[in-house]
């Protein structure tokens, strides 16, 4: 076992890189910890957010334990309805990942199949994807976000808006990101499209749905990979500034943008705390989330090294 | 010893993730001025490391862990960084390989010639021009004052050389490394190159280190030659002596497989094993039920050509012509013709060998005939009935199996990300060949054994093999398909000599075993003349000629053929 790990470790690139590059192994634990702490949010968190019979609107605006006044059952304090930050700060960032996952997820298979096709294809589809693209880049993300949402709250009815409303944000966050695949895609698609595997799976005939998705696509799935990570911060980023203008998660549900937006209002009242955790969190998440992604760029593309 | 260079006991090593490797060993080198001596050697020799040794520019992290180097008996390992970049330009230049590269695309041959010399003399502008020009002109290019003010791009493959050699020759230096100088360039274009790097020895009494992989290059112009074999020092002495008697084993093995122009062998002899000896357990993996036989049947068992005397593939008066996007549609279209006007046929059981340099639209005709791109006007038959052209050819016909391709760099022609199981199995898959999985892996197996592969090779991925390896599997994967007609695209121009020979030996012994029809296009004229049975030469998209191999060897009738044949360098200089 052990010869089989010292054989691994040496023969594994990006496991021998990843063993000498203190700083991705601090990223990686934090945003390894971050998904720990969403996922079991419900077992480890003090207390429930979510249950109102659980807090006491009394013990509203405690500051953290360590500062006078502060109360041992609330960590790092409660926020304005007498909710325990910590457990609203794991719950949020559980709300947050999830959206932020879906919402990559949903822009790597729309902007990654429109990409490819595009580029293996060429001429007039390539031309009409890439100026949608255009378009799509030229309005800024957060209008795009703005949009979506809007028009989902115009048509949907109110009751089922509540429960749609993780898909919409998906799908606004979704389509202001999704160029970035299809223009990675499409590039190294043009890459690949003149090797001679291709050309030798042309010769016989195959079909190009699945020259596209057996030849190319495994070829090309390195810089979507990094595009995915570095996207991911953005999304939850995207996620959080939309909470924070009201218009993402409703306030009930605390997500860590509505933590913020809650927090900002308190924050001239010296109810610091609010504020400062839930960015905290945030920006470390992003930050080693962000330096993961830069990790994977320069194992995946030598010349980076 | 020599009294310019001499490297005594020299050894590199790159400290490696998996260890030290040791790139060179023990090298021993001493040069005359005016020498040229060659090293020689596959890749993975060390040839390069040599040169880099030298000039003092070994990448990081590698290091020189012993030995000498001496320029004019001066130790030139003593010397600081500072020291060793003066004198780098002045004492010892290089030549790479790719002019394509070598100069800045940015800025005019004045700028980078003027720049040179200015940065080792102190002379005034208009001093240093002078001296370019004269430079230019003796390095060959006609009217050079006028041509300083162009970019690197106004000039062709083998003018850029010219300048680079001029470039090397900036500051006088007393030994220029030259490492693959004409690798990049057509035969023609190579000998003058070569003649030039002749003519500078002789009359300047610089000593060149001459790096190369082609023996014909070290025939033609070499003093002395050390043969190289991973980072080993395998034989050293006088060309004619070494390349004529050579006496150690790698050397006559080298030689054994460097094809020759002279003679047509049945098959290249004595030439080496690809080297790792595969431990048992490799060997002993096996599908059930798959054999060199197996697969041989197999083959067999495929329907066989109809009886159709004449030629299994005619192309008819075929014109390629390709057209630049125009500006505005009502601008004249601005055509490049790459084919004009091309016939030929291919006989049943024939190999057809199709000789050109580079643009000569060799490529383009194998595109063409397998209907990846589209040719302007002409017919192509295939055993007697014309074939629908460019995509005009449906997925279903079935001529996409009859008609096979093996490409020129196994390591592009391979999906990196696709076992060899899958990737020999593909077309087997796609054309319905096997009635299931079990018998799809028996035949991938039996046909991996069919061009000397372990079977076990099917359960890897292509990185996991050396080109020569990939090159079988990529022929392996145009076998299975069953084809009557094999289009070889320059199948080894990316190999080491012996690999190539390798391959050579094995699409020879297919080709007599299945009675398949070749088409096989190279540049190498040796390569040609060891494989074909008719010879058609083209140049610019136009055949020139166009006759049976022994007669086109013996007599081309036509002057550009004479002239190829005139300056592949060959191993028949040494016996005169």
């Amino acid at each position: 076992m052990l010869a089989y790990w010292r054989r691994i470790k040496i023969e594994n690139e990006m496991l021998y890189l990843f063993l000498n590059n203190r700083v991705a192994q601090v990223a990686a634990v934090i945003a390894i910890l971050s998904v720990f702490g969403a996922l079991f949010a419900p077992i480890i968190a003090p207390t429930d957010p979510y249950d109102l019979a659980s807090f006491d609107i009394l013990d509203s605006f405690l500051p953290p334990a360590w500062v006078d006044q502060g109360d041992p059952r609330f960590l790092i304090g409660t926020d304005d309805q007498g909710r325990d930050l910590l457990s609203s700060i794991m719950y949020g960032t559980r709300l947050s990942l999830l959206v932020g996952l879906s919402s990559v997820a949903f822009a790597a298979v729309l902007g990654t199949s429109l990409g490819l096709a595009a580029g293996y294809i060429g001429g007039r589809f390539d031309a009409a994807v890439m100026r949608i693209a255009d378009v799509q880049l030229s309005l800024p993300a957060i209008l795009t976000a703005l949009l979506v949402d809007g028009v989902a709250r115009g048509i949907l009815p109110r009751e089922q808006h509540e429960d749609l409303l993780l898909v919409v944000l998906t799908v606004a966050i979704g389509l202001s990101l999704w160029v970035n695949f299809a223009r990675t895609a499409r590039a190294s698609t043009f890459v690949e499209r003149n090797k001679e595997y291709v050309q030798a799976a042309e010769i016989m005939g195959l079909h190009p749905v699945r020259i596209m998705a057996v030849a190319i696509l495994p070829n090309i799935l390195g810089p979507l990979m990094v595009i995915g990570t570095i996207d991911l911060a953005v999304a939850i980023l995207l996620e959080a500034t939309l909470s924070f203008l009201g218009v993402g998660v409703p306030p009930n549900q605390p997500s860590l943008g509505t933590l913020i937006r809650i927090g900002t209002e308190y924050i001239f009242s010296g109810e610091w705390w609010i504020v400062i955790f839930p960015s905290m969190t945030l920006i470390i998440m992003i930050v080693s989330v962000n330096i993961l992604g830069d990790f994977f760029r320069t194992v995946l593309n030598p010349r980076l090294r | 010893m020599g009294s310019l260079l001499n490297v005594s006991d020299l050894t590199v090593r790159f400290p490696t993730r998996f260890g030290e490797f040791t790139a060179i060993e023990g090298i021993n080198l001493s040069l005359e001025p005016g020498e040229i001596h060659g090293l020689v050697g596959e890749s993975g020799a060390g040839k390069s490391t040599i040169g880099a040794a030298i000039i003092g520019l070994i990448q990081a992290p590698g290091y020189i862990a012993q030995g000498r180097v001496e320029l004019h008996g001066k130790d030139l390992r003593a010397l600081t960084q500072a020291e060793y970049h003066k004198l780098r330009g002045a004492k010892i230049s290089m030549i790479f390989q790719d002019p394509q590269t070598s100069l800045n695309p940015l800025l005019t041959i004045e700028d980078q010639l003027v720049e040179t010399i200015r940065q080792h003399s102190d002379v005034s502008y208009n001093e240093a021009r002078k001296q370019s020009i004269s430079l230019l002109k003796e390095t060959g290019i006609q009217d050079a004052a006028a041509r300083m003010d162009e970019y690197p791009h106004q000039f062709s493959g083998g003018m850029r050389q010219r300048v680079v050699i001029a470039l090397a020759l900036c500051t006088n230096p007393d030994l220029i490394i030259a490492d693959e100088p004409t690798t990049a360039l057509d035969v023609a274009i190579q000998k003058q190159i070569l003649a030039l790097i002749r003519q500078l020895a002789r009359d300047r009494g610089v000593g060149f280190v001459l790096i190369t992989h082609d023996i014909g290059v070290i025939a033609e112009i070499t003093d002395s030659v050390s043969v190289l074999r991973g980072g080993k020092l395998m034989e050293e002495g006088a060309t004619q002596q070494v390349l004529g008697a050579p006496d150690h084993d790698y050397t006559k093995a080298l030689m054994a497989a460097v094809p020759r122009l002279d003679e047509k062998l049945e098959r290249f002899a004595n030439i080496m094993s690809e080297a790792p000896t595969l431990s048992t357990p490799e060997l002993a993996w096996r599908v059930q039920g798959a054999s060199d036989q197996f697969a041989s049947d197999w083959l067999l068992r495929g329907e066989r050509p109809d009886a159709h005397d004449g030629p299994v593939l005619s192309v008819r008066n075929l014109d390629v012509t390709f057209y630049s996007s125009r500006p505005f549609s009502w601008g004249k279209k601005n055509g490049f013709t790459a084919l004009d006007n091309i016939s030929l046929d291919v006989q049943p059981g024939q190999v057809l060998g199709v000789i050109g340099e580079s643009g000569s639209g060799k490529s383009t005709l194998a595109k063409a005939i397998v209907g990846l791109l589209r040719p302007t006007a002409g017919e192509i038959l295939f055993n007697g009935s014309p074939l629908p052209l460019g995509r005009d050819r449906a997925r279903a016909h079935p001529v996409r199996r009859k008609i096979q391709m093996v490409f020129q760099d196994p390591y592009s022609s391979l999906n990196n990300r696709r076992k060899i199981e899958d990737i020999i199995g593909e077309p087997i898959r796609f054309f319905g060949l096997a009635d299931s999985a079990a018998q799809r892996r028996r035949i991938v197996a039996s046909v991996l054994e069919l061009v000397e592969m372990p079977q076990r090779a099917m359960l890897k991925f292509p990185h996991q093999f050396s080109g020569g390896q990939r090159q079988r599997i990529a022929v392996a994967r145009a076998l299975v398909a069953r084809p009557e007609f094999l289009i070889c695209d320059e199948p080894t121009s990316a190999l080491d000599v012996s690999i190539q020979a390798q391959i050579l030996n094995l699409l020879k012994d297919l080709q007599a075993r299945f009675g398949l029809s070749i088409l096989f296009i190279s540049h190498n004229l040796a390569v040609v003349r060891q494989m074909s049975d008719h010879v058609v030469v083209l140049k610019r998209g136009q055949l020139v000629e166009s006759s049976a191999a022994e007669s086109f060897f013996a007599n081309p009738t036509h002057d550009y053929s004479k002239l190829l044949l005139n300056d592949t360098p060959s191993l028949e200089l040494i016996a005169s």
